[in-house]
């Protein structure tokens, strides 16, 4: 019988809500396979947060704990020794998550050390190991199958839904072995502070490239995004020269986003960053050069400069809002 | 101190993506080095050299798993300033990404390097799994995704700025290691090794190739390994069924005005 094993990521107390739509593929995967689903919380003190994903259970049936203080804050070496151990005293057949900076650290080690295959950034499950995913900018999409005795995947946030609490589930510390960091050092971590919504979270994305001009000139597209309650974007140009923080980068190498309203406002629209954002629902685009490629994937174009347009589109919006 | 640097051919991004029986077709594809081996390639040179007084502290070695007839690329980045190079003479495109790791771990041992620099990912196959793979393999240390590494020259230690997804993370990584690039450790001063003044500013992105580099190239050594001269039997557990190109877009309009545009907004799209 198939075994998935989904590592999730936790916030203080809670699990992190970028690990939800990990839980999906995962949940698909058993079911495909005919088997169950089954959680791994990583981390140091841990325990408050594994009994809160146990009550939510989102359909697994078991939730297992790797808790060790060399496991915070997060390596890849440590995190991997346990995953890795977990992944054997289980006895999974399958091994996973959301497609985060830190599991696709992870997965790929842990793949290595499990001699597997990994479908990586998955965009769906197709079968018990078949799946599909995106290449070369989003313009080509394979179908395919990983073989082995255990399968590694991670799944790109945007294309499944996230996970929904349903029948609590068992709790259990497991012996996933002693992690070692191997001399590595977290020296520091500089979060980007914001109050908006994650950027693979938001209903909304407001995103401004290289023809903003400045960091300074961000402040209408902000706005915009904060009248909306969305995540502010950008393209590689626009995080490149520092006018935004390189997290905001939208695109082929930075986050992929699906969002119910994309805005891509002095964005040309290059495929790597078309990579990140056509799965949008609705997209508007504002450029004022007729022929850029973003029109060719935009529901609704305005050919105008950003200056003339978005403060009558932030009075615009406002009074909608009434 | 020696430098592994991976570089890979893939078909031009720039060039529409042709399809073939279910398949990309590359009959007819220019090959062109991976861009973000370009990075990794830029932030060894960067690692390895002084840039003021052009002399070198470290060797820096190529490595590419590809047909051998095939590495114009290798060529490429010699003559951008590598040493030399190491060419695993396979079909890259029938490997899965262990296969191809487990190559590289094997030359990475064999030429005793202290430092494995890949890109992060292959603008193709989007894979973002070698390094990570190798270092496992390896049993090594690894930063990925680095926008920005700092050569610890006393602590023997690279300390790596990572792009994360909610921000970043600096990591101090002892050597042997590895480190991935993510597309910043090319901005002017991204790079620092100790040696180049440290408010040094370089050209954004990778160097080109000067035309001394170009002559200089074709003396420079290409080792040629077998995948069996690694012990490692290369195939993959990766089989594609088909590949195809996505959904189109249905055609968007062009509006007029910022009031039409709400308004279709509110009562087209129903998304405000
Ligand atoms: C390996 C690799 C990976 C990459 N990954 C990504 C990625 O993940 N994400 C990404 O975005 N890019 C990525 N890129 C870069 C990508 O190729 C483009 O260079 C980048 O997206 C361009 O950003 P831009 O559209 O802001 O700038 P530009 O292409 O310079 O476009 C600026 C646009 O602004 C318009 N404009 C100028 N002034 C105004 C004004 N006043 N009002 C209205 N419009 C105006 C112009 O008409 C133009 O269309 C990658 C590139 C490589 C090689």
């Amino acid at each position: 019988m198939s075994k998935v094993l989904v590592v999730v990521e936790t916030d203080g107390n809670a699990i992190k809500s970028a690990s939800l739509p990990g839980i999906t593929a995962g949940a698909q995967l058993a079911q495909q396979g005919g088997g169950e689903l089954h959680l791994l919380v990583v981390g140091a003190g841990v325990g408050d947060a594994a009994n809160a994903i146990g009550q939510a259970g989102y359909g697994a049936a078991g939730v297992h704990v790797a808790d060790h203080a060399d496991l915070a804050p997060f390596t890849t070496e440590a995190w991997t020794d346990v995953v890795v151990g977990a992944a054997k005293a289980l006895g999974a057949t399958a091994l996973g998550g959301t497609a985060t900076s830190t599991l696709r650290d992870v997965i790929p080690r842990a793949a290595a050390l499990l001699d597997a295959p990994l479908a990586s950034e998955v965009t769906a499950v197709t079968g018990s190991n078949a799946f599909r995913r995106e290449m070369s900018a989003g313009r080509a999409v394979a179908d395919f199958t990983a073989s082995g005795s255990v399968v590694c995947f991670t799944a790109r946030a945007s294309d499944f839904e996230p996970a929904t609490p349903a029948d609590a589930a068992p709790v259990a510390a497991v012996d996933a072995g002693t992690p070692n960091k191997r001399g590595a050092e977290v020296v520091s971590i500089e979060k980007t502070q914001s109050a908006r919504p994650a950027l693979t979270e938001a209903n909304v994305v407001v995103a401004g490239g290289r023809g903003m001009g400045s960091g300074e000139n961000f402040k209408p597209l902000e706005e915009l995004t904060d009248l909306l309650g969305g995540a502010l974007g950008a393209s590689r140009a626009a995080t490149d020269a520092g006018m935004v923080p390189a997290d905001l980068q939208v695109g082929q190498t930075g986050k992929v986003v699906a969002p119910n309203l994309y805005f891509a406002v002095a964005i040309s629209g290059a495929i790597q960053h078309l990579a990140g954002m056509k799965g949008s629902k609705t997209i508007v685009a504002i450029n004022k050069d007729p022929e850029a490629p973003i029109f060719q994937v935009a529901d609704y174009g305005l050919v105008a400069k950003w200056e003339d347009t978005l403060p009558q589109l932030i009075e615009a919006v406002k009074a909608k809002k009434g | 101190m020696k430098i592994l640097v991976t570089v890979k051919r893939i078909p031009d991004p720039d060039a529409s993506v042709k399809f073939a029986n279910g398949a990309v077709d590359t009959s007819s594809a220019k090959w062109v080095p991976n861009e973000f081996d370009q990075y990794a390639v830029e932030t060894a040179l960067r690692l390895a050299e002084d840039a003021k007084s052009k002399k070198r502290h470290a060797e820096i070695v190529v490595c590419s798993v590809c047909p051998a007839a095939q590495r114009q690329h290798i060529t490429t980045f010699l003559a951008m300033g590598a040493d030399r190079g190491v060419v695993v003479d396979a079909d890259d495109t029938a490997l899965d990404s262990q296969a191809v790791a487990k190559l590289i771990a094997g030359v990475f041992k064999k030429e005793g390097a202290d430092l494995l620099v890949c890109g992060k990912l292959s603008q193709d196959t989007e894979g973002n799994e070698v390094g990570q793979r190798v270092a496992g393999l390896l049993d090594l240390p690894i930063a990925s995704f680095a926008g920005g590494v700092t050569w610890d020259q006393d602590g023997k230690a690279m300390v790596v700025s990572r792009e994360v997804d909610d921000g970043v993370e600096t990591k101090k990584v002892p050597l042997p290691s590895v480190i991935t690039c993510d597309l910043r450790v090319v901005l002017p001063q991204s790079v620092k090794n100790g040696v180049t003044p440290d408010d040094y500013t370089y050209n954004e992105g990778p160097r080109l190739a000067s035309l001394r580099g170009i002559t200089m190239a074709k003396r420079k050594k290409v080792e040629q390994l077998k995948p069996a001269d690694l012990d490692v039997e290369a195939g993959s557990a990766i089989s594609n069924t088909g590949v195809n190109p996505p959904p189109a877009r249905a055609a968007g309009q062009i509006v007029e005005s910022v009031e039409q545009l709400v308004e279709k907004l509110a009562t087209e799209a129903k998304v405000l």
